[in-house]
This record gives structure tokens, sequence and C-alpha cells, in this order.
């Protein structure tokens, strides 16, 4: 791919759609975009264009499929994958202009935002509703809607809510060659085949969703948040495993172990919690005041029955705000621990965690690394985050070599290889691990249904080399 | 044409492969995923139109083919996890059996589609059929975890995956689930199964249809946790008047604690119903779209579904109408021509509203299709996805309607 940046008719003609302010292109300025929320990556894109409006989406896109230049749809640019990093042959285009909640509609329980809508925003905006938006991503502070929706996010309260894909009802997209196509409808209901549970989570290789309907919450009438420390991280996994199979589905269910913990402690957002657990989980109920109260019942006698030393119940916000601190802010307090910070991602079932995590600490000790654990234990959604420094080759190598380890015990358990942050450029490697040769070749045919030119986000999710007919001597 | 499709079929899959419909259609009828491949790739080569097929009781098996493919000699429940509550099975399973399997180990599996409790779970996947349990369990899509699927031109493709969270790679699943079999066979799913609940109890309340459409949506503006809140037209229910009916499924506080608001936050007077009774009633409204021709599927706003009943009332006469008050999913059987059906298509899409054909003979699923026409630049996407699954058009399924 040869770089843009020099290419000043391009430059000047992105100018005349969206204003020259809003185009990019000097080294200081591509810098800025050159990596996400993934710290081993990089690469600064060619031009970065930031339209302001549908139509200037649309425009862009028509002129760079005139000119058959690919691009990446970028949001706020904190995807752990990888997966809105640019090449210098690509446009980035960047939809943090696009950030207007266009409609709240309290009766239908619906709001339609422009993809670069913050997530927590959109929450507090239909709050005073009585409504919130349900998936909540660790960076929902600034994460956009627009990238939960390329990577289908998550977070904690996803558990009883459903992900992303559960809360879009329609999506207006510009396709790669700048047309629009209308997907779902604004009750939710597909309107032919389920293009928009499609579309989400096709990490950016489909278009630009420029338009999201999405579904909104009544606010719970009663949320309890219950903690549990425990000495040993095996019976704290088995305890969750005892809540999932009692039939309850709790809002969250979560975990951190002690070198998490540690780190919390450590930090300004430390919360009072004992650091000589092993783990400690947070459970969350919520529903009506009798059936929370049940829940909250049962789930406290199913975490003492499996051996928790300590267990906490708040029902008021600041407390109940209090407990959730040490795991709302646990990777802000791990990334103090070294220069860098590798967040994997990936699910086993839920069965399989106490094995899992047996694997995890044999696989640290075996690389010599410091690997701390905080994730969404009620799904089986595992986040080990590596401390390291990646100035340090052995080092870097080491966490490499452990990440791909993790990865094949989760595969080998039954597990995915991401449960919410996309594969991205980050775990290309390991979709044919995950995936058969003709599961690929379908992806990867489905993929020009949308984008005949592959110009979408090129290069992600699939190695150049799985692809059928890039075997046979096309080009990525 | 017909005896050398039926001695291709004996080649590939043996004698107990093959066997005949009632027209003397070949009908195959493979025991594994690889032998269905064998018989798309065959149909594929030879150009031969494929009809799909579960048990038949849902959709009609009637669309002009070469041979039809049965998906019920795929009969397996190949796993059931209690710990990880997911369950895989072959697509020919029987909800019946699928139920049975999973009761004797506690669990559920929280789906309640129409038609007879002996449809393949295929079928129920394959046309995206949610029942009233959508309101608190969501639609089919929700339940389906990943899937093993057989395309038109015989590849054997696993997508999704067995755990409940998953984002590698294009949720290719989802163009299965209500795609009615356009993007392939469907052989095996895994799915998202809930231990027992507890306590299951329905209650009803019957009077005129606008005290009962007040009360429902009174109902749902309270913030109460419902499994199932449906509103039925008295010729669904077999009654005189329009039954409201609310289904609480939870641990046995919580229903408790549900139950004692119905009233006060409905303002009216609801009956519990014993259970045997409250049964009878869920199959019924399971059961109401098999006395008719033809079934049809609304998904409209909750704040457009009055005048929606309007619409579907209106131009279809009241027939047997069963509306979700939370869900918006309106499902109407009865009997219509092509003309009025296409009006009323017309009409619903002014209001933004799709209508699915879910069932009906072939002539009226070949010229209205399953879902009409489209939105703006989703026909042209649809067209690409069916060349990409089904190059040859091997699968007999009409997605869209013929003078659309």
């Amino acid at each position: 791919m040869q770089a843009l940046a020099a290419d000043t008719g391009l430059v000047a003609a992105l100018g005349r759609i969206v204003g020259p302010r809003w185009v990019r292109h000097r080294g200081a300025e591509l810098a800025t975009y050159a990596a996400d929320g993934l710290p081993t990556h990089e690469s600064p894109p060619g031009i970065v264009v930031l339209p302001g409006s549908r139509d200037e989406v649309a425009r862009v896109l028509r002129l760079l499929h005139l000119l058959q230049v690919p691009f990446v749809a970028r949001g706020a640019g904190t995807g752990l994958s990888g997966g809105a990093l640019a090449e210098p042959g690509a446009v980035l285009v960047t939809l943090t202009r696009m950030n207007r909640i266009l409609a709240i509609q309290p009766e239908r329980r619906r709001a339609v935002v422009e993809p670069g809508v913050v997530n927590a925003r959109l929450s507090e905006a239909v709050a005073p509703h009585g409504l919130y938006y349900a998936p909540d991503p660790s960076s929902q502070s600034a994460c956009t809607i627009g990238g939960n929706v390329a990577e289908n996010a998550g977070g904690p309260h996803c558990l009883k809510y459903g992900v992303t894909t559960n809360h879009v009802a329609a999506l207006e997209v510009i396709l790669p060659d700048g047309s629009l196509a209308r997907l779902g409808s604004p009750a939710g209901e597909p309107w032919g085949p389920d293009l928009v549970g499609l579309f989400v989570g096709s990490e950016g290789m489909f278009g630009v969703a420029v338009e999201i309907t999405v579904r909104l919450e009544p606010l719970p009438r009663e949320v309890r948040t219950i903690f549990a420390d425990f000495m040993a991280l095996r019976a704290a996994s088995e305890a969750v495993s005892a809540i999932i199979a009692s039939g309850i589905v709790p809002a969250a269910l979560e975990m951190m172990d002690q070198s998490c913990v540690r780190a919390v402690e450590a930090s300004i957002f430390a919360t009072g919690a004992r650091t000589d657990s092993a783990a400690v989980l947070l459970v969350e109920v919520d529903g009506s005041p009798a059936a929370a109260a049940a829940e909250c019942a049962i789930v406290e006698g199913l975490l003492r029955r499996h051996g928790a030393r300590e267990v906490l119940v708040a029902t008021q916000p600041a407390e109940r705000a209090r407990l959730w601190q040490g795991r709302k802010k646990a990777f802000g307090a791990l990334g103090r621990i070294a220069p860098d910070l590798a967040v994997q991602d990936a699910v086993v079932p839920r069965s399989v965690l106490p094995a899992i995590l047996d694997t995890i600490a044999e696989i640290r000790d075996r690389h010599r690394l410091q690997i701390s654990n905080v994730f969404h234990a009620g799904d089986g959604n595992l986040h080990p985050c590596i401390s390291f420094d990646r100035r340090d080759p052995d080092q870097a190598r080491r966490v490499a070599e452990a990440s791909a380890e993790i990865m094949d015990a989760c595969l080998a358990a039954g597990g995915s290889i991401t449960g919410e942050h996309g594969v991205g450029s980050d775990k290309m490697a390991y979709m044919p691990k995950a995936f058969g040769p003709a599961a690929l070749d379908l992806m990867c045919e489905v993929r020009r249904a949308f984008d005949p030119d592959r110009r979408s986000n090129p290069g992600k999710v699939f190695p150049v080399h799985v692809c059928r007919e890039w075997r046979r001597g096309g080009v990525a | 044409m017909n005896e050398a499709v039926f001695d291709r079929l004996r080649r590939l899959l043996g004698p107990e492969g093959v066997e005949r419909d009632p027209r003397g259609l070949p009908r195959a009828v493979p025991e594994s995923d690889d032998a269905l491949a064998l018989v798309c790739q065959a149909a594929q080569d030879a150009g031969w139109r494929v009809r799909l097929e579960g048990q038949g009781s849902w959709l009609p098996a009637d669309a002009p083919a070469d041979l039809a493919l049965s998906t019920c000699g795929l009969h397996r429940i190949v796993r059931v996890s209690p710990a990880d509550l997911v369950c895989t099975v072959e697509a020919g399973v029987t909800l019946e059996a699928l139920r049975a399997a999973l009761a004797a180990e506690g669990l559920w599996l929280a789906l309640d589609p129409p038609g007879r409790s002996d449809r393949t779970v295929g079928s129920v996947v394959a046309t995206a059929t949610a029942g009233p349990l959508r309101q608190g369990f969501g639609p089919v899509r929700d339940h389906v975890l990943g899937s093993t699927v057989v395309t038109g031109d015989g590849r054997l493709v696993e997508a999704g995956g067995k755990v409940v969270k998953n984002v590698a790679g294009y949720d290719l699943t989802k163009l299965h689930v209500g795609g009615f079999g356009g993007f392939g066979v469907i052989t095996a799913l895994h799915l998202r199964v809930r231990a027992q609940p507890a306590e299951d109890r329905t209650f009803q309340v019957s009077g005129p249809r606008e005290a009962m459409f007040d009360a429902g949506r009174a109902l749902l503006a309270a913030g109460g946790s419902l499994a199932a809140l449906e509103l039925l037209t008295p010729a669904l229910a077999a009654r005189p008047q329009w039954t409201l009916v609310a289904r609480l499924v939870g641990t046995a506080e919580g229903v408790a604690a549900e139950a004692a608001q119905l009233d006060g936050a409905s303002g009216i007077r609801w009956a519990p119903m014993p259970e045997a009774a409250a049964a009878a009633l869920w199959n019924l409204v399971a059961r109401a779209p098999l006395d008719a021709e033809l079934a049809l599927r609304f998904g409209a706003l909750t704040d457009t579904l009055d005048d929606t009943m309007d619409l579907v009332l209106g131009t279809l006469g009241e027939g047997l109408l069963a509306t979700g008050l939370g869900t918006g999913q309106l499902r109407w059987a009865g009997e219509a021509d092509v003309a009025t059906l296409r009006g009323l298509r017309r009409r619903a899409a002014e209001r933004e509203i799709p209508v699915t054909l879910e069932r009906a003979s072939w002539p009226l699923r070949r010229a209205l299709g399953h879902f009409g026409a489209y939105r703006e630049g989703v026909g042209r996407l649809v067209g690409r996805l069916r060349e990409t699954f089904d190059p040859k058009g091997v699968i007999a399924v009409a997605l869209e309607g013929a003078d659309e």
C-alpha cells in the first residue's frame, strides 16, 4: 500500500466534502491516530478525515470508491484488538464529530443516535426518562456506540441484559461504494434476513453505520450488589458455577484475583478490601424489591456455602458504587504496575472456569510473568492482564507466547478467542485455530457481499492466507 | 428424472437414506451432516432443486422441487451441559424430545413457538418463530449460540460457538435464524438453556379490547418482570371477549411479589389459572395458527400497537390474533388472498412495520415471499448473500415476492 499523505489531490477533495480543517495529513497529526487501546500495534494512517454528517460520510465513501482507496472507520479509538488501525495507504474515517443523539423515544424505549455518541452519555441522557442503555464496556465513559456496534461490545451487565447485538434494533449503513442500506426495523424485528445481526460485530468490514436505533431498558427498581472474598481462587470459581447452575441470572457476576485486588488497593482507587484474599466476587441482582431480595438471599447462601470469608451487601447507590469501585478501576490500577498492560479476552464454558484459572496460573509461572485476572465470570469471559515492558524484547516474547498458550487452552476447553474485544489486528493468527477453512472462506465471501473490493477495514480479522479467494491469487 | 434422482440418492445414502414422499417425490433422509452435504453437492452438480423439510408440520412441504431433503434423520441430542446451561442438538430433534431431555437435567428452553410440539428445533430456528415467552427471554436469535449449516452448494460450515459470549469472526448464525433455509440447511445448533424455574404461574383477565389493552400497557409501564404478556382476540381464546394473559416465571418469592402487584399496577383484577388450565391456554395460543391457512408476523413498536392491531383486523378480519404487548410481535392466522396481503404489507411498510409470512402454501409464498419487498439497499445485499450461500439456487425458497 502506498502512503496517501502526499496525495494532495485526495486531501483537497476530502477537504471539499468536509471542510479543510477536518482533514489531517501531517505527520504529527497522523501520529495521534497511530494506535487504539491495544499497546502492541501501531500504524499511522495515510489521511484522517472527520465527517460531520451522514451525507458527508456517504460522499467521502463515494469518493474513495471512485478512487479505489481503502478506509477504516474509527470511533474513540478505545478498542483493544487493533481493529481501528489504518495503514499509510488507507484513509481513517473518524466519526467522533457525529455525536448527536437524534431522538429519545421513552414510550418506545428507543433512542436514535449517530455513531460518535459516547456510550455513557447516552445512558445519562435517557436517565431522566427512567431508562438506560444496557451494554456497559469498561471504556464506556469514552467509547462510542458506533465502535460498540463494530465490535459487538459487552460489559459487566451483559450477563443478564445481553451484549450490543441484543440492543440494536436498526441501522442505517453507508456501504463501501457510498450507497445507503437500511437494516432492521424500528421495532427490532428483522425486515428480511437478520442483517442487523450480521452487521453488528463485523469489525468495520461491511461499511459505516451512520444512524443507530438502540433499545433502552427501564432502570431496575431495586439493585443489590454483593461482595464476597475467598481464600482460594478455586472456591470462588466454584461459587460462580453454583450461582449459574442455580437458575438465577444475576445482572453482573464479576471476579478479581489476588493480583488484581492488590493492584487496586495499592492505587488511588483503593476500597479497603483485604489483600490477603485469593479472589473477590461481585454479584449484582436486580428487579422488583421482593425478587431482588429473594435472589440476593440465595446468592448469599451459595457464596457462604462455597467458603466466602466475608459477604457484604449494598442497596444504596453510594455503597454500591464503593463495592464496584475496585472492579471499575481495575484496569486503571493494573496500568500502574508496569509500562505496558496486555489485556487478553477469551471465553470458556463456565463449568471449566476453575480448571482454566489453574492453567493460566501455570502458564504465568512458567513464563515468569505477572498476570492479573479481572473478568466477567458469569459468562466465562476471561480477561487475563499481563503487565510487562515492551521495550524488553525477552519480556515481549514471553508475553506473546503466554498469550498464545492461554488462547490455545481456552479453545481446547471449547471456548472462543474473543468474547467482546474483537479479532482486529491482534487475534488474526488465532482465527484458523478457532474456525475451519470452510467457515473462514464463507466469512470472506460474506464480506464481499457488502464490500466487493475489500476496501473497508482491510487486513483485519482474517489472515491473508486463509481465504480461498486469496489463495487462488487475489490480493488482500 | 424422478427415478434418476432416486437412484442417485440411493447410491449416495444407501437404501435406508431415501424414501418417497406421499406424492412419490424422492426424499433424502441423511443421518449425518456429511451425508446431507453430499446431497446438496449432488443437487448442485445435477442442477436439481431441493425442498427442505422437517416434520412438515409448520411450513407445508409443497415447494416444487426435484427432491425433498429431510432433517428428520438428524435427531440426536448431542450434549446437554447443565453446568454451562448450553445444549447441542441436531436440527431434526423435535421440541418435545428436547424439552424432555432438558427436563431430566432440571433445564428448560425458554421458547414456546407456535405449532405442534413435534416441530423440529431446526424449523423453529429457520423460521425464527418465537412465542409469548419472547417478552421475558427474547427472540429466537437470543437462544442460539452457534450453528452447523450445509450451504446450497454442499459446504459444511460451523459458525458461532457453544459459549454464551463470543465475537470471533462474523456472526453468520444470525443469517440462518429466520432465514427460512435461504442460506443453507441447519444441521445442528448450540442453544442457550436455563435452569427450570422454581415457579411458573399464569394469570388472565377478559374484557373489552380497549380495557385489556390499557391494563396491559399500564402493567408494562409499572416495570414488572413478565415472562409473557399476550392480548388474544376472542376467536383465538375461544371466549366471548378479549383475553389478556400474563405469565410470571422465577423464584417463588419473586413470582409471588410480582403477582401481588398485578392488580395494582394494571388497575384490573387478574385471575390466577390452575396449572392445567394455563398449559391448555398456552397450548391453544401455540396451536391456533395450525387451524388457518396462513400465519403472519408483524414487528411493531409498542406505541403503535393499537394502530397496528386496527390495521390487521381492519384489513384481514378478526381471525386469530395474538399480540405481545411488550414485544410488539403480532401473530395473525387466518385466510387472505394475495392482493389483500400485498395491500396490507404496503400499508404496514408505510408505518415501518415488517410483515413476515411465517406459514403459507407454496402459491402464497411464491407470490408474496416470506419477507416481501425490502427496505432501501437491502435487496441487493440479500441477493449477493444468497449467491454466496447457494450459488446455483439449489434450495427452493421464496424470500422475496414474485412481482415485487
